[in-house]
């Protein structure tokens, strides 16, 4: 196993160096591994033939063609490299510092907000990420869990991207700038009974709703919605009508959503809320992606028949209710696939996100086919995305986002030897191994 | 008479003979004496024997375990579940209160952390202040009442807390919730310094009052008639720290101010402290291991605040390798998460930091033991001790693996397939409760119903 690995990895280093001088090195020859191309079989004693980013040749059998350097992998595992399909890396640092966070801007509808122009690509989270095995992640807008955002609520939170984990800036790192729009689909919500939250905010008890006032709060969000929605398009349907109309940033923002070509990524969690995104979208002749689905009840069925791709958040969570059974978070994703859904993970996550590859496989014990788990995290996230011409999978053609491990790369003990984005080496140092070596070596 | 005498000592005998389980062909994850293929026999709630070959009383119940893992029940020592009040927060000092008298034994948290292999947790109070209250440390039988669930033997402990959360009361910014005002009654401390003086000054406090107690009972041995010094419930559990009857459980993460609690400590001989999160320990592992104390910390937490800012994975392992007791924490509250996969957390020191198979497991159960000071019971597949255990399907630091079963007191507690049978009959039970409650609903307010 450890035959092959310290000599690539001095390669790898004098590769970084390389970089940093500009050097073309992104053309190689990657042999003697296990390919894992995910899109098929498994392939042993394989060659993977990188020129110029791309992949060129994938088998058993691929000679080097004249003076291409050589990255012995013997004994070791290529599989693509992993995307996430919805965090806020890059956009939050510090989760209980509001300086360092720029999730969830005030207001209800924030459509032109795009994520990709405030990712830090000095932010220490990204490097641990990819550490182990993630190259590429949605990077999303709202407040999602782990990260606390300004005190907004907003239904629409602006443009998810898709980013690279590697770059100098963030142009460099972007695949494509406005891969969806987030929104979130209100819920109806009841202020749940704390002991100690009674004993540190006296006086909550007189604030709380009842359900109808609560369901009355809700239906008026939902309102708010389709009111958004009817001035979007009475903005587009003026403009295209070639009248004047005020220019207005937010409503331009909606036309790919309206139009149907950018997928609109509505959270929802319970089947009220799902029940009700579906139906506002077939309404709407949205393209919709449902995410952070939890306990989606009867809709399965509809989401299957209308082919609406979901993304799941984390598997490590307790289940949403106490009587639900106690596995019905990692149950979940074998009854998706079992109703025929198509769906992607997601961490929603900055702190945790590493653990992407973990909560995919959380899921195997509990009913998952190992390979659907494995392309959650590769090939039909790249699919959902509409990358998956140039991502998701070891094919000849697709760039070269590719990932080298000693083993399966959902196993937590298994370690990622390389990383390599578009063919270019990736360093996977960190803040954490920098301080781990730091310290071993304190007498 | 007679008959029905000897029918009684028959069904008696039956009885013993059923108390005794076998748990056949498994693999055997001892912790503290190597891996083994083998059995294991539970008797009268212990483990009766463990080896290669046992002998196999006739009557038992029979478990086959081929291919299955079983370890040692995993102990979590850093808790607040099952518990209906964390933190006494209005005081800087609350020794006074024990979150035993919180201890909820319906909370469904307790079977889902059964059912994720758990056996014993440590469930404490928050870290709101300086000095907080009273822990408890419990098994999880779940079905009992909370007095059925206290693990008697284990040694009375306290929550201790540094750096950002007691600060946090005494910072006007610190209590920041939408819609309400900051509160009005700031409480000191409000910096790493103040944290220090408030226990410092609990142990000058508490030793004061040791020493009246002491000069009473001399006096009074000497036959003098005098009052008793008034009893202090505040310094009464400071006392036992002094004296080593009760241990400390002190939340922390900064490097300096671990420094600064071990020098206090040092002060007063307080020995055996168990660090709790103790995230920059990994700074400082040289002066925890020269004096003794333990840590109790996260596989890969980090970030979620400034104190947690260099908080790395490696943290464990290099712990472990400078000599401190490491052991592995859920810190859950409410519902029981990371608590149920705390197996699949010991194989992240694998991971980060290279350490083996035996010392991943030994962070989740004879460390943790150690450490809650119940070691002699419980931690570890060894002769004599409780049969608290787990059967896993696969390797139990696998992702991959489940539980399949679990034993406290030698005692099934959880059983998936169990589990996985008495789900339809639960859906009826849900569906037949929402039906009569929407029937009254209906009944009472026919103004209710919706238009068909």
């Amino acid at each position: 196993m450890r035959i092959g690995t310290t000599a690539p990895m001095l390669w790898i280093a004098a590769m970084a160096a390389a970089t940093a001088l500009g050097a073309e090195n992104n053309t190689f020859l990657l042999r003697n591994a296990t390919v894992h191309p995910v899109s098929g079989p498994a392939i042993e004693n394989a060659s993977v033939l990188v020129v110029d980013g791309k992949i060129a040749e994938v088998g058993a059998k691929v000679a080097p063609r004249g003076k291409v350097k050589v990255i012995e992998a013997r004994g070791l595992h290529v599989y693509p490299g992993m995307i996430d399909s919805g965090s806020p890396i890059g956009l939050a640092e510090i989760a209980s510092v509001r300086e360092t966070v720029d999730t969830g801007e005030l207001g209800d509808f924030n459509p032109q907000l795009r994520a990709l122009i405030a990712v830090n690509p000095s932010s220490e989270h990204i490097p641990v990420v990819r550490a182990n095995g993630i190259t590429t992640v949605l990077v999303t807008p709202g407040t999602t869990g782990g990260s606390r955002g300004s005190t907004s609520t907003g239904l629409i939170a602006g443009q998810a991207s898709l980013m690279h984990l590697d770059g100098w800036t963030w142009e460099e790192m972007e695949i494509r700038r406005s891969a969806a729009m987030q929104m979130t689909w209100p819920a109806i919500q009841m202020p749940r009974g704390s002991a100690d939250l009674e004993a540190l905010l006296p006086g909550l008890a007189a604030r709380r709703t009842t359900f109808a006032e609560a369901r009355r709060n809700q239906q008026q969000q939902v309102q708010k919605i389709q009111e958004f929605f009817d001035a979007a398009r009475r903005y587009h349907k003026a403009k295209t009508a070639g009248e004047a109309v005020d220019p207005d940033l937010r409503y331009e923002a909606m036309i790919p959503v309206l139009e149907g070509k950018q997928p609109l990524m509505i959270q929802a969690a319970r089947e009220r809320e799902i029940r009700e995104a579906l139906d506002f979208a077939a309404r709407e002749r949205l393209k919709i992606v449902l995410a952070g689905v939890r306990r989606p009840g009867k809709t399965l069925e509809e989401i299957a028949r209308r082919n609406i791709p979901v993304i799941l958040g984390t598997t490590f969570v307790s289940p949403m209710e106490e009587d639900d059974p106690y596995d019905d978070p990692f149950t979940l994703p074998a009854r998706l696939h079992q109703a025929g859904v198509k769906f992607a993970f997601a961490s929603f996550n900055v702190q945790f996100a590493r653990n992407l590859p973990y909560q995919a496989a959380q899921a195997v014990p509990f009913g998952l086919p190992y390979d659907e788990a494995l392309k959650s995290v590769t090939l039909y996230p790249a699919q959902i995305w509409g990358i998956d011409a140039e991502y998701g999978s070891i094919e000849k053609g697709k760039y070269a986002d590719l990932i080298v491990t000693d083993g399966d790369p959902l196993e937590i003990r298994t370690q990622v030897k390389m990383m390599f984005i578009k063919g270019v080496p990736v360093d996977l140092e960190s803040k954490h191994t920098r301080l781990y070596k730091r310290y071993s070596a304190r007498p | 008479m007679r008959r029905a005498l000897l029918a009684g000592v028959l069904s008696a005998a039956a009885l013993l003979a059923a108390d005794v389980t076998v748990i056949q062909n498994a693999t055997i994850h001892t912790v503290t004496k190597g891996t083994l293929k083998g059995s294991i026999v539970i008797r009268d709630g212990k483990i009766a024997d463990v080896g290669e070959k046992v002998m196999t009383p006739a009557g038992a119940r029979i478990i086959d375990a081929t291919g299955k893992h079983v370890i040692p029940g995993i102990i979590d020592a850093h808790t607040h579940i099952a518990l209906d009040s964390i933190n006494e927060s209005s005081v800087s000092v609350s020794s006074m209160v024990n979150v035993a008298e919180m201890l909820n034994p319906e909370s469904i948290s307790i079977y889902q952390a059964l059912a994720g292999g758990v056996t014993t947790c440590n469930s404490m109070h928050g870290s709101a202040n300086s000095i907080g209250g009273q822990n408890v440390v419990f098994k999880l039988r779940w079905g009992a009442d909370a007095r059925g669930l206290i693990f008697d033997k284990a040694k009375p402990s306290i929550k201790m807390a540094l750096g950002e959360n007691p600060k946090r009361q005494g910072s006007p910014q610190g209590l920041q919730i939408p819609g309400l005002q900051p509160p009005q009654n700031l409480r000191y401390p409000g910096t790493r310094l103040g944290v220090e003086d408030v226990i410092r000054d609990a142990f000058t406090r508490a030793r004061a009052y040791q020493r009246a107690w002491k000069d009473y009972e001399a006096r009074k041995a000497r036959g003098e008639k005098i009052l008793p010094p008034r009893r202090d419930l505040e310094l009464e559990p400071l006392v036992e720290v002094l004296e080593g009857k009760r241990l400390v459980h002190a939340h922390c993460y900064r490097a300096d101010e671990i420094l600064m609690l071990i020098r206090v400590f040092d002060d007063f001989n307080i020995r055996g402290v168990t660090f709790q999160h103790v995230l920059e320990g990994y700074k400082v592992a040289r002066e925890i291991a020269e004096r003794g104390h333990g840590a109790s910390t996260f596989s890969d937490w980090w970030s979620y605040k400034v104190e947690a800012y260099d908080a790395i994975p490696y943290n464990a392992a290099i712990l472990h390798r400078k000599g401190v007791l490491v052991s592995l924490n859920s810190d859950d509250a409410g519902g029981a998460e990371l608590m149920r996969r705390l197996n699949t957390e010991a194989a992240k020191v694998m991971k980060y930091g290279g350490l083996s198979a035996d010392e991943a497991l030994a962070m989740v159960t004879i460390n943790p033991a150690k450490q809650l000071q119940i070691d002699q019971w419980v931690g570890s597949i060894e002769t004599g001790k409780d049969a608290d255990l787990v059967i896993y399907d696969k390797d139990p630091l696998s992702i991959y693996a489940k539980v399949e079963k679990v034993f406290i007191d030698g005692k099934q507690y959880f059983d998936r397939d169990e589990d996985l049978s008495r789900r339809p009959k639960f859906e009826a039970e849900k569906e037949g409760l929402r039906k009569k409650l929407l029937d009254q609903l209906k009944q009472a307010a026919p103004q209710n119903r919706r238009p068909s």
